[in-house]
């Protein structure tokens, strides 16, 4: 046992599920991610909320989901069109896995203020 | 055409070993490895074992006469040897559909593993697999939402759910209980469970329970903005408190129940599990006295049918083992009923242990659950081993943490996530184990603290139940 002093107190933090407990991500690192969704024949979705209405299931789509699209850089200039568009929004990518008929992989890119 | 009746005892393998016949795509299949008493012949044993879960009884009877048995009886049609084992034998029975009541596992089980199992010209007596035709499987309910429906509800996507359970099993009052659930909760597991031994004991009743942890469920989900919840177990000694407490936890806004299906037995199992989907309700199943039933190697029925059982039965989760933990389960054959658990399709393959192709049709799929003696320094290996579809739950693991709960469960959730990313970059988690936590701990001390409480545990112990492997 450490002594009280020693001991670390645990601060809750409001997080956004996948990838919420990591620090944020470089812009390398989010299009590694980009690239997994794409190797694994998923297709790539934008959706934005405001903070206040993010506990819904449904967050507004970012026109539609980009079906056959392969290309990282486009997928980057969406998210970037997304997040000017909206700025004090959260924005997540999204990857759709038509097998599974769920999402292979979901994260939020932009974090927005409350 | 009529025949005539002979009183007397004909040997099982004039009628019930039929080396020629070619199993229909409706028939239920069984694989038993048979341990026969010395100087019994192999073609009478299986004979036998086919004759007595299914019309067979040990002398003639007239009343044979009134039925077509040509079309009832089961049939023993292949013999082979079990590598590596003199003494044992795998005796293939084809079942036809008809001999088995719709959506009924309890059937199924009656027969197949009923009184033959005790019959004494047999040693041993191991059910190793069953091949459940699609024709059957449609006629059975199944999970009451499956993983795909889950993920949907709990806003879980790209990997494995992460859980605990609450640790002291027993004797913790239901507002302590409720502390350790919150401090879990708010500190990043999506999941806590109750023990499977906490029903509704005099130090803690149910109800007491219940109404503390939907409070803690509520409020680390308001506070972390995240989809939380606890399996509240509604075992219990009779149907109608099972039911009472499933309604409570429903009333109480809760979303998973568990309940554990051996014990409280598949009668009432398959109740619950309609019970679930009638009321939107996600199911937890936990497996205590499986391994009574499937540990021996030549006795009783591998851990692999009671997953396709359950699968059937129904429910969201199901424990499956750790690989890497304190109980027992090899990664082969684990595997190998993880797929029965997941897939829509598992081909036959023995070095998995899996000995019929099995179509699952539309059935929707279960969480395998990893439970049992892991820790932060294992999650490499669970991720790579059970993959996004998977529950992970770390008991001492998250609560045994010397800041306590909460940061033993950010702990695990940063090493989730870490393993998670690392693995979508493409990095070979299991070799990289190291590093890769190593990165994660440096951005957070709660991992850091977790990975120099843990570093020296380890569970290598031979597994006692081996796939039969030439």
């Amino acid at each position: 046992m450490p002594s009280t002093f020693e001991m670390g107190d645990y601060q809750t933090a409001h997080t956004l599920e996948t990838f919420g407990f990591l620090p944020s991500m470089s812009q390398d690192e989010i299009h590694q991610q980009i690239a997994y969704i794409i190797a694994q024949g998923w297709t790539p979705a934008i959706e934005h909320e405001h903070p206040s209405q993010a506990d819904s299931d449904y967050w507004t789509m970012w026109k539609l989901p980009f079906f056959g699209e392969t290309n990282l850089g486009n997928v980057v200039s969406e998210l970037e069109a997304c997040h000017r568009a909206y700025p004090d929004h959260h924005i997540r990518l999204i990857g759709y896995d038509n097998y599974t008929q769920s999402q292979g992989l979901s994260f939020v890119v932009f974090e927005g203020r409350n | 055409m009529s025949a005539s009746y002979q009183a007397g005892v004909k040997e099982y393998r004039q009628m019930y070993w039929t080396p020629d016949y070619v199993p229909l795509d409706t028939d239920l299949l069984a694989c038993f490895k048979c341990t026969g008493q010395p100087g019994v012949p192999r073609e009478e044993v299986a004979a036998a074992v086919a004759a007595e879960s299914s019309t067979g009884t040990w002398s003639t009877v007239w009343s044979e006469l009134l039925t077509d048995l040509e079309y009832y009886k089961g049939r023993a049609y292949r013999i082979e040897d079990v590598p590596g084992d003199s003494e044992s034998f795998y005796a293939f029975v084809a079942y036809p559909i008809d001999l088995f009541e719709e959506g009924s596992i309890v059937n199924v089980l009656t027969s197949l593993v009923g009184n033959v199992f005790g019959f004494k010209a047999l040693k041993h007596l191991r059910l190793e697999d069953i091949r459940f035709p699609i024709a059957y499987i449609k006629t059975c309910l199944g999970p009451p939402n499956g993983i795909q429906v889950e993920r949907d509800k709990l806003n879980k996507y790209g990997r494995p759910l992460l859980g605990c359970t609450i640790k002291p099993k027993l004797g913790l009052s239901a507002k302590n209980y409720g502390r350790a659930v919150y401090e879990c909760l708010r500190g990043g597991l999506d999941l806590t469970k109750d023990d499977e031994n906490v029903n509704s004991q005099p130090f803690m009743r149910w109800q007491n329970r219940y109404e503390f942890v939907a409070e803690a469920v509520l409020k680390a989900q308001a506070e972390t903005g995240e989809r939380k919840g606890h399996y509240l177990n509604v075992t219990a000694p009779d149907p109608e408190q099972m039911y009472e407490r499933a309604e409570f936890a429903k009333e109480l806004g809760m979303p998973i129940i568990m309940h554990d299906f051996l014990t409280g037995g598949f009668t009432a199992n398959t109740g619950l599990a309609k019970w679930c989907r009638k009321n939107g309700m996600l199911l937890h199943i936990h497996r205590a006295m499986h391994a009574v039933i499937d540990r021996h190697p030549k006795h009783g029925i591998h851990f692999r049918v009671l997953a396709k059982c359950l699968r059937l039965s129904g429910g969201d989760h199901l424990h499956a083992g750790t690989v890497v933990g304190k109980l027992e389960g090899d990664r082969a054959s684990t595997l190998g009923f993880v797929d029965q658990l997941r897939e829509s399709f598992v081909p036959e393959d023995r070095s998995r242990g899996i000995f019929f192709d099995q179509d699952w049709g539309s059935m929707p799929g279960v969480f395998p659950v990893a439970s049992g003696g892991i820790h932060v320094w294992h999650m490499p290996a669970l991720v790579t081993i059970f993959g996004d579809d998977s529950c992970l739950q770390f008991g001492g693991g998250t609560q045994g943490h010397p800041w306590g709960n909460a940061a033993g469960a950010a702990a695990n959730r940063v090493a989730l996530e870490a393993c998670v990313k690392a693995r979508n970059e493409g990095r070979e988690l299991e070799k990289e184990a190291r590093e890769i936590l190593t990165e994660a701990a440096a951005k957070s001390p709660e991992l850091a603290m977790a990975m120099e409480t843990w570093k020296e545990i380890k569970f290598e112990f031979e597994t006692v139940d081996k796939l039969d492997l030439a």
